[in-house]
Parts: structure tokens; sequence; C-alpha cells
């Protein structure tokens, strides 16, 4: 076992941080209105394309520099310590034009896959409804063939994003006597297009992050079909693929450090809360928690950067971050007493991080597969464990019964 | 950046199961537990000496094998996974590591080839009542070379020949050496949650004892001692968690209840799932323990105790499930369930509680972030 970077791994990261040091903007303007948000991360993104810091491990044909799995990582590391993230292309790099490059033609590929590397275009994924979430194979949207296009009706939720993305990735119905799996096709379609409304949605964080997306008469060519007709939920795997591995990947580890810090200057009675045994304990456990998934992730990396897949172990990283992040905010609003429940940046300890935390990762044990899905995928994938009674398997589309 | 066993270390990983499976099953600690007279199972011991373990991580000047400690780690996990009920960690992550860290040459030259030729087991006596013990509880005591106290328990005391004793001496704390076939010393074997692992209650009167490393450093060279064997226990642990899952997994696929295999439900999906969490968690620490153990990196005693906190939360969460998982039959003598109830505990409790662990970590994190 060996942690240190290999003798080109050093030399990479010494070239990243120059680079960095050089051109990094100081902060981004992260509590300014979206709009500048926005702007601000599309330069970044442009600056990181021009010299080869986007996707890394993406081939000089789709406009990457080419480089190893392990480049990307040390570029994200040091990325991630100068807190340079933005979020607004992750949906689209990861798992939109992925599913791109893996299902649409050659001029289409040639056309969308430059702008998105460099930041102009922004992609939106229109999978969930308010019928189809967890069981995202229920989708109603339907798309009805007329001359070269298909005529699509119905609505998506959930939308991250849409209300500025310029492309979007739809899984619509074509087949409605078809069981539910096998009636489903793909589009890449523009968010502009004549028909389409989205309406922000208020979070309960407060914030609109994501969106309801409706589709009236929206006229799709044919030509922007992904993958076969019909064929739309092995296409939709791709995608969710890509979604588990980016999600799962990221890093928001540093949460019992900052509640370290928290507990170092708040007294409970007369001590540090630091001081105080009900903390220290839970700062282990979190201590523990986080570097085991961080140590976890390298070992996945180890494995990638063999070049061998790497093991079910990648799989766990969700659930163990988003909990634990709640958990750790509810427990650093607690300490504060009384005063936990002032939520203003002025003047809340660490600028409100825990109350935003506390607000935002509701949200994140949902997004991307709940916690209960996620331990489903776990048990059956992992430990191979029987799939769930299905009901729904072998029933036209038309006859399953619908809830809420 | 590699981080994961070498192919030779897979390599010896899987010719270690092979072995153990085969002719050391779990069976053997149930061997121990039933009969009241044992507390190891003496013949296995020959066999893992005949297969050179004992010698894995001592040098070879010694009559080791000069491999690393991470190949150590190796034949841990293995071990941990088949209940081995052997003094493995007593005689090689106490006595031996005890005696590289702090031993003199010549005690390197005495100890170490007896160890790897399997005719020496050892013990670590640092307990003598409820609780961590701490240089204002410390009781036994050295003077003009002769030792006198009373510990308890201590892990193999019944058949160690050697052990390495936490006393002080002019009030300063040590480590010392003494012969447990030597004059001074009354044992009597304790009852305890795991006997397939025994221990004992050691009387020392006027025993004759030998320093190990410098006087007044005993606190600090059994805390270096208890990181080492904390992160070599981490995988003890970690072969334990993993089996218990898959005793777990494999249960749930055969055993039906109302008309289906109990694995479908999602109660029990979701606990086998957890179940994984933890262990995976817990190996991806013990792992980077072992890199820093190997490596001595500076890392150690935050990395060491963060393998220990991880893997004993894992080992205790598996074990007790697993039996939960069973049913009524893993609450039953003749299941395997409880040995490895019965071991999680003892191997979480070996090298000092979780909690007195996480009370450690929580105070590195905060020298370290204070440097
Ligand atoms: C912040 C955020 C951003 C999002 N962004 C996007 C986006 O950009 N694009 C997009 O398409 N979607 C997006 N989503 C939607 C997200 O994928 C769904 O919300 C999620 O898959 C859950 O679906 P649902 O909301 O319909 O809940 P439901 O599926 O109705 O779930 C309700 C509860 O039932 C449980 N449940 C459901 N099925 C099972 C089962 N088989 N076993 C056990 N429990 C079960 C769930 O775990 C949950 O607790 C986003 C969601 C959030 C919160």
């Amino acid at each position: 076992m060996d942690f240190s970077d290999t003798s080109e791994e050093a030399a990479y990261r010494a070239q990243v941080c120059a680079w960095l040091d050089a051109n990094a903007p100081d902060r981004l303007p992260r509590t300014a209105p979206t709009s500048e948000q926005l702007r601000a991360a599309k330069d970044w993104q442009a600056k990181k394309a021009a010299a080869g810091y986007a996707q890394i491990s993406w081939a000089k044909e789709w406009g990457g520099p080419g480089g190893t799995t392990m480049q990307n990582v040390i570029y994200n590391q040091e990325e991630g310590r100068r807190g340079l993230a933005t979020g607004f292309f992750g949906i689209g790099l990861g798992m939109c034009i992925p599913t791109v490059i893996a299902f649409a033609d050659e001029v289409t590929k040639k056309r969308f896959v430059g702008p998105a590397l460099r930041g102009e275009e922004i992609w939106c994924q229109l999978f969930s409804e308010p019928a189809a979430g967890s069981d995202l194979a229920a989708v109603r949207t339907s798309a009805v063939p007329d001359g070269d296009d298909w005529v699509v009706n119905g609505q998506k939720i959930w939308t991250s994003g849409a209300h500025y993305s310029d492309y979007g990735i739809v899984v619509t119905r074509t087949n409605r006597d078809a069981p539910k799996h096998k009636g489903l096709t793909m589009f890449w379609v523009d968010m502009t297009s004549p028909g389409i409304e989205v309406r922000p949605i208020n979070q309960m964080s407060g914030e609109s992050g994501f969106n309801e997306v409706f589709f009236t008469d929206v006229r799709i060519p044919d030509g922007q079909r992904l993958g076969a007709v019909d064929n739309g939920w092995k296409v939709s795997l791709v995608t969710l693929m890509n979604e588990r591995l980016s999600i799962g990947g990221g890093g928001g580890g540093a949460d019992y450090a900052r509640f370290m810090e928290l507990a170092r200057g708040q007294t409970v009675g007369d001590e540090p809360a630091l001081a105080h045994s009900a903390f220290r304990e839970k700062i282990a456990d979190w201590y523990v928690r986080t570097e085991g998934m961080k140590h976890t992730r390298m070992r996945s990396l180890t494995a990638l950067s063999r070049g061998e897949t790497p093991g079910p172990e990648s799989s766990i990283g969700k659930v163990v971050a988003a909990l634990q992040a709640l958990n750790v905010a509810e427990c650093a609003i607690d300490m504060l007493d009384a005063y936990g429940i002032i939520d203003d940046p002025e003047i809340s300890p660490m600028r409100g991080a825990f109350q935003s935390l506390f607000l935002g990762m509701p949200g994140l044990r949902i997004a991307g597969g709940t916690d209960e899905i996620l331990r489903n995928i776990i048990a059956e994938r992992v430990l191979g464990l029987p799939g769930e009674i299905r009901v729904d398997k072998d029933v036209a589309f038309k006859d399953l019964p619908a809830g809420r | 950046m590699n981080f994961d066993f070498s192919d030779e270390q897979k390599f010896l990983r899987s010719e270690a199961r092979k072995f153990l499976e085969s002719a050391w099953p779990a069976a053997r600690a149930r061997g121990v537990v039933d009969d009241a007279a044992q507390s190891h199972d003496a013949d296995m011991w020959r066999a893992l000496a005949e297969q050179g373990w004992l010698g894995i991580a001592i040098p070879e000047p010694f009559g080791g094998l000069g491999l690393s400690r991470i190949d150590l780690c190796v034949i841990a996990e293995e071990l941990g996974r088949v209940l081995a009920p052997v003094p493995f960690a007593s005689t090689l992550y106490f006595l031996a590591e005890a005696v590289m860290l702090a031993g003199t040459a010549d005690q390197q030259a005495d100890i170490l080839p007896r160890i790897v030729a399997g005719e020496l087991i050892g013990a670590f006596a640092s307990s003598e009542g409820p609780g961590v013990p701490t240089p204002a509880t410390l009781r036994t005591t050295v003077s003009g070379g002769k030792l006198t106290g009373v510990k308890l328990p201590v892990t193999d005391g019944g058949i160690a020949d050697l052990c390495v004793v936490l006393a002080s001496e002019d009030g300063k704390p040590g480590l010392f050496l003494v012969d447990l076939n030597g004059p001074g010393v009354s044992r009597e074997t304790l009852k305890t949650l795991d006997p397939s692992r025994g221990a004992a209650r050691i009387a020392f009167t006027d025993a004759p004892a030998t320093p190990l490393g410098a006087p007044g450093a005993g606190f600090d060279l059994a805390e270096q001692l208890l990181d080492r064997a904390a992160v070599l226990l981490a995988f003890e642990q970690v072969g334990l968690s993993d089996r218990c899952l898959e005793m777990a997994r494999d249960f749930a696929l055969e055993r039906y209840a109302f008309g289906r295999v109990i694995g479908s439900y999602q109660a029990i999906k979701h606990k086998l799932a957890d179940m994984y969490i933890n262990n995976t968690l817990a190996r991806s620490n013990a792992y980077y323990g072992a890199w820093a153990l190997g490596t001595g990196a500076a890392e150690l005693p935050v990395a060491a105790a963060a393998a220990r906190v991880s893997a004993c939360h894992a080992a205790a969460y598996a074990a007790r499930e697993n039996i939960q998982t069973h049913g009524g039959i893993g609450y039953t003598w003749e299941s395997d369930c409880h040995l490895y109830y019965r071991r999680a505990r003892q191997l979480g409790l070996v090298a000092g509680a979780s909690i007195a662990w996480k009370e450690r970590l929580v105070g590195r994190l905060e020298q370290r972030n204070a440097a």
C-alpha cells in the first residue's frame, strides 16, 4: 500500500497547483443571484476547458485532454481544496452528455459535446414525474409519432437546473400496451422548444434549484431520439449509472471538522462544548465514517487506475454521506441551544453552514435515489438477495394501478 | 497511489483462507469453548508456527520471514474469519511488538526467535480492575527487580510463558518482562464472555522482572503498543464482520417465512446492507491503519484509533444482527452465531473499549489541529 503520489502524479499535481494559483478566481460569488453565479461559473469552466482541466479523463475526440482517472482525481482534490467546484455542470457533463455520447449520431455528438465541456451550454435531466420517482419506469409523459416528429405531452418534476438549462434529456412513454419497462423512449430536447414551460418549485430550504416542466404538444424530431424506440429504459440506465458514480463520488467530507471548530468556540455550561463527552463521542463516530468513505473511494480509484472496474463498495457513498451530514447539522444546532433556531448568515456561527445543511440534506437523501432504494441496490446487486416482489412486471402499462 | 494489497499479499490471503477453512475452521473455537479445561487450541498453534506465520513480520536475523506488518494484517483478517482460538494477538501484537518497539538487542535476540519457533506464548498485563488504567490507578510496583501486584484480566495469562507488565518503579510507570513460569507467579483462570480466548488473574509476589524500554515510559510505550495492536486487531475484526455478513446472507437466502425467503424482506435486506456499509468502512479504515503501521507514518496514532473505533462498531453490529437474522436457531448453543458474538466482544475489549478509543481519537485530532 502506498498513498504517496507516484512521481508522475506528483508532477501532475504540481502542474495543477501552479495553474490554479495563477488562474483561479479568488472565490466564486456563492450568495449572489443565480445569474451572477452562473456567469462566473461559465467563465471558470471555459478557462478550465481551454487549459485542459475540464473532464480530464475524456478522450481528445470529445475535447478532453485524454488524461488518466488519477489525474482527474488530483485535479478535483486541488480544485476542491480551493472551494471552486460549482455544481452547474455536473448533471450535464456527468450524466446527460455521456448518454448522448453513448447513443446519439456523430453529428449530434460533434455539435453538443464541446459546448457542454466549455460551459457554454447547460443540460438537465428530465426523468422524474409526479407519479414516477423511485419507480422511474412508471413515467406517463407520452410521445406520439407524427411524420418525422414525435409529439410530447406530460409533466416532469424535480428537474434540477431546468430554469437555466439549454438542453435536456427526456424519457417518455411510447407504448402503453407493453409492460412499463418496455414502452419507454429517450430523446434530447431543446429547452426553448415551443410548448415547454418551466416553473420553478420552491424547495423546503427556500432555494429553488428544481422545477416542474410541462410539455404541451412539444414537437421533437425523430433525429433527436437516443437509442431505439421503446428501448428508453436501457438508455436511462446508462444515465443512472453515471449519476450514482458522480453523486457518490463527491466530497462534502469535512463536516466533522467544521463541527469540531464550532465545538471549540462554543461553551456548554462553563466548559467548551468540545470538552463534553456527548459531543466528543459523536465526533469520533463521524470522523471514522468520513475517513472510511474517503479511503473506500481510494480503493475504488486504485481499481480504476489499474484499468479494473471498481468493486461494489463505491455504491455506499451517498447513503453514508447524506444522512451523516444531516446528523452533524442537527447536533451542531443543538449545541447552540435556543440560539440554534436562528438561520442568518450574518449572526449564525460559520455563516449559518449548519442551518443550511439542516435544510439541505433531507433533499440529498432523496435526490439520485433515496436511502431506501440505495439499500435495496446494495442488498440485491452486492449481496445477491432477491429483488422486490413485482406485481407490475408482465402487466401492460395502461393496466397498472396508480395511487397519488 | 495504490490503496490495496499487492498481488503477493492477495495470494497470501487466498492461500491462508484455503488452509484455515479446510484444516482449522470455526469449529475449532467451539472445541475450546466446549472443553472447560482448554483455553486455546495447541494443535492449531503448532500448525501456525509450521506455516511460518508467527514469524511473518519478524526480521530475518531473528528467524522470521521479514515481511511487512501489512502481510501480518492479511493473516490477521483470515484468523478473524475462522475465530482462531490461539494466542496469536497476545504473542505477536503484544509481546513481539513490545520487544521490537522497546527491547534491547539482547532481549530481541533472546525472545524473537523463540516466538517464531512457537516456543514462547506471550501476554500483556495492564488492567487491574474496571476502567482504563491510568498513572493514578496503577498499583503494581517493582522494587529491586521484583514485581508485586495483581493483574486481571490477562488474556492468555493462563498459558503464556512471558508477560509484558505495566508497573511503576520509584513512582514512575514502566514496562517489565516477567517469566510466568518462574517464581512469585500464581494464576487463576477467569470465566469470560469468550471462553475460546482464555484469560487469567495473575498475582505477582516478588516475581523477578526486567525492564523493557526506558524507565518512566510505561504509559507512552503501552500507548504505542496499543496503537499497533489496534490496527492488527482491526483486521481480525474485519474478517469476523465479513464472515458474519456472509452467514446472515446465506441464511437469509435459505430460510422461508410467509412463502418467501426472508432475504426478500426489506427489513432484512436493509439490515444486511447496513452491515455491508459498516464492514466496508471498517475495512477501508483498517487499510489506512495498515499503511500507517507498515510505513511508520506520523499518522499512525490517528489512523489506529480510527481503525479501532470503526472495526469495533462493525464487528459488534454484524455479530449481533447475525443472530437476529437467524431467529431462534441463532440463539442456540449449537449455532455458531454466538461464537462470533462472543469473539466480537472479546476483540472489542482486549486492546481497550471503543468508548476509550473514541476519546483518544478526538484528543489526537485536537492535537493534530493545534499543531
Ligand atoms: C434536490 C433534488 C433534486 C432532484 N433533481 C432531479 C433532476 O434533476 N432530475 C430528475 O429527473 N429528478 C430529480 N429529482 C427527483 C428524484 O430522483 C426523486 O425525488 C427520487 O428518485 C424519489 O422519488 P419521489 O420523490 O417520487 O419519491 P417516491 O418514489 O414516491 O418515494 C417516497 C418514499 O417511498 C420510498 N420508496 C419508494 N419505493 C420504494 C421501495 N421499492 N422500497 C422501499 N421504499 C420505497 C422512498 O424511499 C421514499 O421514502 C430530484 C430530487 C431532489 C430531492
